[in-house]
């Protein structure tokens, strides 16, 4: 189930992180697994040793699309400059913009995340933030350029799920035409399937696939999860009801109503 | 002169530029981005960008991320 975005096509709706996973085999095998439509990769200092570069030459044998992040960011110019050394390594005009407002809950700064947004925005970005689930907030992103939203469902790996799943659909439902995934939080594939089925478009997660006991069989179950809950969502999933409905028909039931 | 690069204070031989620091700490050709003082700096500006001393040098490279 593909997904446009940005100016690529990508073959997946399933948007998986590459940090904390126990060998740099279960990142490959992880990845094999979820076949997901897009990386996301971060920025750290480099020394002669050259980590980063053996970690980009696994990264770049899959020949997916790269999101990079600047996480850990919490000022502007830190967020905007790392943005800025990221477009030229990664060659790519992507951007995860996080701008860290809390330690202990790695909320994003809202007012921070504006101010970043509008610069890199100016510079030719396009900017993927990470956001809580505010309505105003979003309505403020979307002003300034922003074309894909991607809310919390929880702290980051905490595997809460989704927090508020009622500011979730407000923002699915007023934003029909912006592209919104949903962005941390994220613990069991059910809620991945929840966020896809009221009409997310993608999923982005990290922690729930490299800290599970199997991480490529869990990128694989978050692969089935997403897909099942997109293809619920086309499909149309009833209203829930206060009374039973009979499924079975029972125009000519045998023995109908007949008292022994 | 003295110049910080990735939260380290080293010593160099002053006049430098850019190029010149990041061939003394051996990552010329790889895959890496610089900022100068909290500044980002192209790939393109690395031998016309003089570095002073006090300066504060960012190197980074790709890494995991969420």
């Amino acid at each position: 189930m593909v997904l446009n975005i940005g100016d690529q096509i990508l073959q997946s709706r399933f948007f998986l992180g590459t940090a904390g996973y126990p060998s740099p085999d279960a990142l490959a095998q992880s990845i094999e697994a979820a076949k997901p439509g897009l990386l996301t990769v971060s920025l750290r200092r480099e020394s002669k040793a050259g980590k980063g570069q053996d970690f980009w030459n696994i990264i770049k044998g899959f020949n997916l699309p790269v999101l990079p992040n600047t996480a850990g960011c919490q000022g502007v110019q830190e967020a905007v400059t790392t943005a800025e050394m990221a477009r030229e390594i990664f060659e790519t005009n992507w951007i995860k913009l996080e701008v860290i407002g809390d330690d202990y809950t790695l909320q994003p700064d809202p007012y921070r995340l504006l101010d970043a947004a509008e610069t890199l925005i100016q510079k030719g970005f396009e900017v993927f933030p990470y956001m809580t689930d505010d309505l105003i907030l979003a309505n403020r992103l979307t002003d300034l350029g922003c074309n894909i939203l991607m809310p919390w469902g929880a702290p980051i790996g905490s595997g809460r799920g989704l927090n508020n799943p009622f500011a979730l659909k407000l923002l699915r439902e007023r934003f029909a035409d912006k592209t919104l995934v949903i962005d941390a939080g994220i613990g069991a594939p059910s809620h991945a399937a929840a966020a896809m089925e009221m009409g997310y478009d993608a999923i982005l997660l990290n922690t729930a696939v490299s800290k599970a006991k199997d991480p490529a069989g869990m990128a694989k179950a978050f692969s089935y999860s997403i897909e099942a809950g997109r293809a619920a969502y086309l499909s149309g999933i009833i209203e829930p009801q206060e009374t039973a409905s009979a499924s079975t028909p029972l125009i000519d039931k045998p023995l109908w109503h007949q008292q022994t | 002169m003295k110049v910080t690069i990735n939260g380290q204070l080293k010593s160099f031989e002053s006049p430098l530029n850019l190029y010149d620091i990041l061939e003394q700490e051996e990552l010329i050709g790889m895959m890496i981005a610089v900022a100068q003082n909290g500044t980002f700096v192209p790939k393109s500006e690395y031998q016309a960008t003089s570095v002073n001393d006090g300066d504060d040098i960012e190197i980074v490279a790709p890494m995991q991320g969420g």
